[in-house]
């Protein structure tokens, strides 16, 4: 079985590749069937490995070919499995699948069906190949496939220009995190001479001493990969943005999938981050910054699907806190949870803005617990699980562990602590803000469509793995931790419980608030924000924390300025300048052609005594 | 030489090309005769039947272009200017 | 002998000279076969005597009848002569004036620097005769192509077909015109007592 394991990227691939040439001529059913089916292929046969693995015991490599050759540097077209990968490869093709069959359905009115299909299966395909690699090269390639088809699907609807410009930001972003990443790779392949992901790890705890100065640019610059991808401070004004895109692309892509890589990336290469301890605080420190900032953003949003991806942006802040406390695994763990709960609440929400006629504020939603209860029932545990109540959902396990790792590990500290419990305030905040505006209360827009059985059945599923993935956690660490370094206990003081205890606190209160200001006594909400100072930030957390305006004037005006400036392009003048030299001296040229036959006899009789006088004077 | 350029009518063109054609045969015939050999005059033998045979298809074209621009000179045709 | 080349060499030069500052075509034409004939002269003193009999012959006796004739049919007149008052300028002579003296200088300089000679040796008809018949044998049969290449072009270049006389007269005033066929030597003779013509010189810059 492990030997089909180049399937599991091929299939995808191929779906894509059979709907990008005759997708337009198939039909609805067929392109349907190449698109789920590629998936659900690629997804039973990830499940299938698991036993022949968990039999096996140690990782397993694919070599398919060699890619290059040049002057040594030989990457191959490899495939890497051990635990990490497998686990994200079997959350990632199973959820994937869950939402090609929901946009089955949920696409089915739009006139680019097979083409959202063919980006679908790029992606998925990318993705997995970056899972699996081997190198990072291969991994770059995948790492820049996702990428693109974030770029496509995000200006899926491409004939509105607001959604190729959003499209357009958020290659743009991810790209400047790429051209980090590129450059950690050139430095890792000149210091070490190869770019094989165990190698690499391998020979850098060799040579680089802890905290050496290459270790920790080569991190950092990583680092600004991950950031990139994974929206995270100060690279995370996309997401917010991408929203543009369908749906099942924002779910699949922006919430479970694409926006993790950044996460894997770190995991994948953390011996990196062991050598540099000062680049894995800061990764820490990113995370707790981003959880806080995007909690703020999300909680002043009116646009449900905004309200999502800023959660997205924080709850993947809480897996950079948690790689950068040391506590790798947990990371993984809660990238699964999130996957689950993320994915159902986004495909949820979809649910809504379909029936609600493609309406995306939540202040004209309401009262749709009666209307839509499938929505509201997975809406609601998917919730419960985001911001973590206590023991009946995989969120709290897996949120609650983060928690308490970032203090007890050797890489945690207090502060990263308290900003993780403030985390849980804001995310239960929002969240309830988020249900109890959309499905309590009264009714603003009519229901005018009913979700068919494609889209109900992966929203139920998912809504079952959001509750019970949690009681996987123990098994699923020890798993992590034959391929990820185990969590080092260094400081005492606090139990798991009493963290847990303090979480759950944290939860009740926010849900409390939330109840409070959205359900009870919605003035009180509204008479807050008239206050000047509370106007003012209320704004300012609308907007982002104002990181688009600073971008906006720092980078994007004066860059327009000089193309503007530059229109004429400087530089081309150099290439005019010898077209019209050689013009001219056609010109001055010409002028020796009179046409009339005395001067030519001149030039004759000239040349002749010229000649006759060079000879002389030899 | 100096007539050549410096004269605008086409008949005094030609003169002066029968002018310089002579004193290359003159320098010829005194070449032979310094020498003591026959080859300078049989060099001007053939530079004088050149000299006819050029004369006489220079008279037709003179002709030709008087027809043509009714007027003897020589920067009268100048079509290839430019 | 000696007198005899400086005097003709003299009355050559000079009259080349003359040939080429003419205004009047006709005595340039005439200066020139002054100077042909000087010329001949030289060639004689040179020992060169028949050669001297061809310089006469050919060169001042058809060549420059040739150029006569050509005159004469053109029948220029008085107006051609006040066209080139116009034309030759002092200031037209400058530049040729500079390339000939520079060649002059160059051609003195040769002169000045070769070995010298004293002694002319003569050359008798026989041998050129012998020469032509011998080494030169290819050189007289290309010649005599030439002359008749020369022959048949001149021919050519001068006879105009019916067509071209039709156009030539369309671009004339009806008095003026040939009647087809007609013949270029009583071409020109009632131009004199024509009515105002065009003014076929008004193109003198």
């Amino acid at each position: 079985m492990l030997e089909q394991l180049w399937l599991i990227p091929a299939l995808p691939f191929a779906g894509a590749l059979i709907l990008a040439l005759c997708g337009r001529a198939l039909s609805r059913r067929l392109v349907s069937l190449v698109g789920v089916g590629s998936i659900a292929v690629s997804a039973a046969i990830s499940i299938a490995i698991v036993p022949a693995f968990l039999g096996r015991g140690t990782p397993y490599g694919q070599v398919l070919w060699t890619w290059l050759n040049v002057a040594g540097f030989q990457p191959r077209i490899a495939f890497y499995l051990d635990s990490l990968s497998l686990v994200m490869v079997v959350v990632v093709t199973f959820v994937s699948f869950l939402i090609h069959l929901y946009s089955a359905e949920f696409m089915e009115q739009d006139e680019g069906y097979s083409r959202f299909f063919a980006y679908m299966n790029l992606f998925v395909g990318s993705m997995v190949v970056l899972l699996l690699a081997d190198n990072l090269l291969l991994l770059y390639l995948g790492w820049e496939g996702v990428g693109l088809c974030s770029y496509l699907l995000i200006g899926f609807w491409y004939r509105d220009s607001v959604n190729g410009a959003a499209a357009r930001k958020a290659f743009i972003v991810t790209r400047v995190g790429d051209t980090a990443m590129i450059i950690g790779l050139f430095i890792l392949f000149q210091r070490l001479g190869t770019l094989q992901i165990q190698d690499v790890m391998q020979l850098a705890t060799a040579e680089w001493a802890i905290g050496s100065p290459v270790a920790t640019t080569v991190a950092a610059l990583l680092i600004g990969g991950a950031v990139g991808k994974s929206a995270q401070l100060p690279l995370q004004t996309w997401l917010p943005d991408a929203m543009a895109g369908p749906t099942p692309t924002s779910a699949l892509i922006h919430a479970a999938t694409m926006v993790t890589a950044g996460v894997y990336l770190i995991a994948r290469t953390h011996a990196l981050f062991t050598l540099a301890p000062g680049a894995q605080l800061a990764v820490a420190v990113i995370g707790a910054a981003t959880l806080l900032v995007a909690g703020c953003s999300a909680l002043t949003q009116s646009d449900i699907k905004r309200v999502l991806a800023y959660s997205t942006v924080s709850q993947i802040g809480y897996m950079f806190l948690a790689l950068g406390a040391g506590s790798w695994a947990a990371a993984i763990f809660h990238f699964m949870t999130h996957a689950f709960f993320k994915a159902l609440l986004f495909l949820a929400a979809g649910i809504v803005i379909e029936a609600l006629h493609h309406e995306h504020s939540i202040f004209r939603m309401g009262g749709l617990r009666r209307e839509l209860p499938v929505a509201f029932w997975t809406f609601l545990i998917g919730g419960c699980s985001l911001a973590g109540l206590p023991f009946i959902t995989a969120g709290y396990f897996s949120k609650d562990f983060i928690l308490w790792s970032t203090w007890s590990s050797r890489g945690g500290n207090l502060w990263l602590w308290i900003a993780g419990i403030v985390g849980v305030l804001l995310t239960a905040l929002y969240t309830f803000r988020l249900i109890f505006l959309v499905f309590f209360g009264e009714s603003r827009t009519p229901v005018s469509h009913r979700p068919g059985s494609r889209i109900v059945l992966p929203v139920v599923i998912l809504a079952a793995l959001s509750v019970a993935g949690g009681w996987l956690r123990d098994p699923l660490l020890g798993f992590l931790n034959r391929a990820l370094p185990p969590m080092v206990e260094a400081h005492t003081g606090m139990s798991e419980t009493l963290s847990g205890a303090i979480a759950a606190l944290a939860f009740l209160t926010g849900l409390g608030a939330a109840y409070l200001f959205f359900m009870r006594k919605p003035e009180y909400a509204a008479s807050l924000i008239r206050f000047g100072a509370l106007r003012r930030l209320h704004a300012l957390w609308f907007a982002d924390w104002g990181f688009d305006w600073l971008y906006d004037r720092t980078l994007v005006r004066p860059f327009v300025w000089i193309a503007t400036a530059n229109q004429r392009d400087v530089v081309d003048n150099v290439f005019t300048a010898i077209a019209r030299w050689n013009q001219a001296a056609h010109h001055a040229l010409s002028l020796t052609e009179t046409g009339r036959l005395r001067w030519y006899a001149a030039a004759i009789g000239a040349g002749a005594v010229i000649f006759v006088g060079v000879v002389l004077l030899r | 030489m100096a007539g050549l350029l410096a004269r605008r009518n086409v008949i005094f063109t030609l003169m002066s090309i029968e002018v310089m054609l002579n004193a290359a045969g003159l320098g010829f015939v005194a070449a032979g005769a310094r020498w003591g050999q026959a080859d300078g005059q049989v060099m001007f033998l053939f530079i004088l039947a050149i000299a006819a045979a050029e004369v006489s298809v220079g008279l037709a074209l003179v002709l030709r272009l008087y027809h043509l621009y009714k007027s003897l000179d020589v920067d009268a045709s100048s079509l290839l200017k430019g | 002998m000696l007198i005899t080349f400086y005097v003709a060499a003299a009355i050559a030069i000079l009259s080349t000279v003359l040939t080429i500052t003419r205004l009047n075509a006709v005595h340039a034409l005439l200066y020139l076969v002054v100077s042909l004939l000087a010329i001949a002269i030289v060639f004689y003193v040179l020992g060169a005597p028949f050669i001297a009999a061809l310089e006469v012959i050919i060169y001042a006796g058809a060549i420059m009848v040739l150029f006569i004739f050509v005159m004469m049919m053109l029948n220029l007149g008085e107006r051609a002569t006040g066209m080139e008052r116009s034309w030759v300028t002092p200031g037209a002579w400058a530049g040729p004036a500079i390339l000939a003296a520079i060649l002059l200088i160059e051609l003195a300089f040769t002169v000045a620097t070769a070995t010298r000679a004293t002694e002319v040796q003569g050359t008798d008809p026989k041998q050129v005769a012998l020469s032509l018949y011998g080494p030169y044998l290819l050189g007289v049969e290309l010649v005599s192509m030439l002359l008749l290449a020369g022959i048949v072009g001149a021919y050519h270049l001068g006879w105009t077909s019916p067509e071209e006389k039709e156009a030539i007269d369309a671009t004339k005033p009806d008095r003026e015109r040939t009647p087809a066929g007609g013949d270029l030597v009583h071409a020109g003779v009632g131009r004199a007592a024509g009515p105002p013509q065009r003014d076929i010189y008004a193109d003198v810059h």
